[in-house]
């Protein structure tokens, strides 16, 4: 990062994108449930109502089917709409309009149609919200072809990710973390965009590459910091984009390193960690001193109670008892 | 109605029977594959709608769509060309009989699945209203689709928001093989209007007259910014759901008797004729021209190149 940054939560750099890409391009309206007075269950709409007003901040009742549907709709005549549905667990209710239409549209239509609007949501445990508001369903998207995955781990990603994906073509799935909204970091000025299909390795390291995504890139290098002080130097990439997928970067470490692990909140059964580490293993075999591991969550709901909920997610001290028996 | 209106209407019914008729012939010879949903018996709804939509207004279709692209000005040739899969298609081959859009002329697509074009016409009015034009979008579906969710979410966006859309019900009496009596526990469907704050109307489906003055007067509202409407037209599909549908939910005798007391193209020559508005042979010789026109674009599609090959990932991303 070169040039002027200020220190802000990774809600306020959502929103801090969302009002530069609007102040650009009048194409671009945000449509969800709470986001006018109320700011948005999370704030990341705090003060865009006062400064766009409600024809360009359109609240909405609570239809996820038909406020994904009309965003449809509005990418495909002109528009560049941004939603907000306030929770990924929701998404079961706007799934046809995501995977039957905003994202086979260019595809079914001979390339007639695009589809350029952004449905922002967010997931992951952590908050006692239980089993219907804590879910991390990433898989679901990246397994539908026309889609485009996004889940930043920092403030900074927030906003050239989100600023990207607004200015991008194609449907984007775009995934917060309900518990990074309030971590802080210095976040550029101005116009700021980082590139969909780039990952970033957020700290180097010689001895595994630990490939993660979201909240898990937070764990996962705070049990980097613990490796290193016992002599383990793991490398931290950080996907970004799941789609798509960065696979230079992964394998480039791969093949340093020498072993991989995958760490993600979501439950390991049919998660992007298996696709990752069937990458590594098809094309960088040869160059593993190990076999791939994956750290992934449980496969169960999230529970309720406090002392559970961290249970079946991967934890710091979970992350560091893998590294040490993936590189002993 | 005047003479040119008139004869419009019924070339472009006209030309939505044959379409579906060479269809069936061109499936039943082995060329097409899949499935087509055959539009016949219900002409008179899609061109007494379209009859007032410009080329930069929308329309959204379903998997019985070939009538609404018709009606909304597609070539023909691009259309047979689709069908049978070649690059010159409308969809290059990768969308068929389901999936034909034309978006140079505001056709959003015909959409494999029932209710999901309702949300999607709504978006395009939202774009109308939000860009200041005097643009609007029609969405139609069948009485299934009425009974989906995106149809009342849809609805209720459209009424608050004041949306320019208005949604068409075709209700051919069958969701696939179930019959409306046995999917509604109202008489008259259009009467839903009223739970969402629009006008509601149901016209005969059969009646192009009907269905084009009910359309104009909808559309002209929503042009003026007076919002949302929902017009039901009672039809009947003289076909099964799909190409090849035994049947089984309908008998014989009321299949028959639909076809010959509901074809609304029987209708539309007789009063036209009776109106003095054209001719028998005026319109026999309109029939004709829509035969060889529609031998012309079929000739043309055949004469196509095969669809290309799959490209990724530009065929399925705009950017990647």
């Amino acid at each position: 990062m070169t040039g002027a940054t200020r220190e802000m939560f990774y809600n306020e750099a959502l929103g801090e994108a969302l009002r530069l890409e609007m102040e650009r391009d009048e194409r671009v309206i945000v449509l969800g449930e709470d986001i006018a007075e109320h700011g948005g269950a999370f704030q990341v709409t705090a003060g865009l109502l006062d400064k766009f007003g409600p024809t360009r901040i359109r609240q909405t009742p609570i239809s996820e089917l038909g406020i994904v549907g009309a965003a449809v709709g509005a990418a495909l005549t002109g528009l560049r709409p941004v939603v907000e549905l306030m929770y990924v667990d929701f998404s079961g209710l706007a799934m046809d309009q995501l995977v039957n239409q905003a994202a086979q549209n260019r595809f079914m239509f001979g390339g007639q149609a695009r589809v350029p609007m952004v449905m922002r949501t967010q997931g992951g445990s952590g908050r006692g919200n239980a089993a219907q508001h804590s879910k991390s369903l990433e898989a679901w998207f990246t397994h539908v072809a026309g889609l485009k995955v996004v889940m930043p781990s920092t403030p900074a990603d927030a906003k050239g990710l989100l600023t990207s994906a607004i200015r991008d073509d194609d449907p984007v799935i775009f995934l917060e973390h309900k518990l990074l909204y309030r971590t802080k970091g210095q976040v550029p000025s101005g116009e700021y965009l980082v590139p969909l299909g780039k990952a970033d390795v957020k700290r180097a390291g010689t001895d595994l590459t630990i490939v993660t995504w979201s909240r898990e890139v937070l764990f996962s290098l705070e049990a980097a910091g613990k490796l290193a002080a016992d002599g383990i130097e793991a490398e931290v990439i950080d996907l970004r984009s799941l789609v798509p997928l960065d696979r230079d970067a992964v394998l480039a470490s791969v093949r340093r390193t020498h072993r991989l692990l995958v760490v993600h909140e979501a439950i390991k059964r049919g998660g992007y960690g298996g696709e990752i580490a069937a990458i590594v293993a098809e094309e960088a075999f040869d160059d593993l001193d190990a076999p791939p591991r994956r750290l992934a969550g449980l496969e169960t709901p999230i529970p309720y109670a406090q002392h559970l909920e961290k249970t079946v997610v991967p934890q710091v001290d979970d992350i560091v008892r893998v590294a040490k028996e993936l590189v002993a | 109605m005047e003479r040119p209106t008139a004869l419009d209407l019924y070339r472009v019914m006209r030309r939505i029977r044959d379409f579906e008729e060479r269809a069936t012939v061109l499936f039943g010879e082995g060329k097409l594959w899949g499935t087509i949903h055959s539009y016949a018996g219900e002409e008179g709804i899609a061109a007494g709608v379209c009859a007032h939509l410009r080329d930069d207004d929308w329309i959204t279709s379903t998997h019985r769509g070939h009538g609404h692209c018709i009606a909304k000005g597609a070539d023909l040739g691009r259309m047979y060309a689709e069908l049978l899969g070649r690059e010159t298609g409308y969809c290059r081959g990768r969308g068929g009989s389901m999936h034909i859009a034309d978006t140079s002329k505001g056709n959003l697509g015909a959409n494999g699945i029932v209710g999901g074009g309702i949300p999607i016409a709504t978006g395009a009015a939202l774009t109308a209203k939000q860009l200041g034009t005097d643009q609007v979008a029609v969405s139609f579906f069948g009485d299934g689709a009425a009974n989906q969710g995106a149809f009342h979410e849809s609805a209720n966006l459209a009424s608050i928001w004041k949306l320019p859309v208005i949604y068409v019900c075709e209700n051919n009496q069958y969701a696939e093989s179930l019959p409306v009596k046995n999917a509604f526990a109202i008489d008259d469907i259009s009467s839903r209007a009223g739970g969402y704050g629009m006008p509601g109307v149901r016209v005969n489906g059969r009646d192009v007259r009907a269905v084009y003055d009910a359309a104009g007067e909808l559309i002209a509202r929503a042009r003026r910014g007076e919002g949302p409407a929902f017009l039901v037209a009672d039809t009947y599909r003289h076909e099964g759901h799909y190409y090849g549908d035994p049947r089984k939910y309908q008998s014989k005798d009321e299949i028959e008797g639909w076809k010959t007391r509901f074809d609304p193209l029987v209708d539309t020559r007789a009063w036209i004729t009776e109106a003095k508005l054209a001719t028998a042979a005026e319109l026999d010789a309109i029939d004709a021209e829509v035969i060889e026109e529609a031998k012309r674009a079929v000739a043309w599609a055949e004469a196509g190149p095969p669809a290309s090959p799959i490209s990724l990932p530009g065929d399925v991303y705009a950017s990647y």
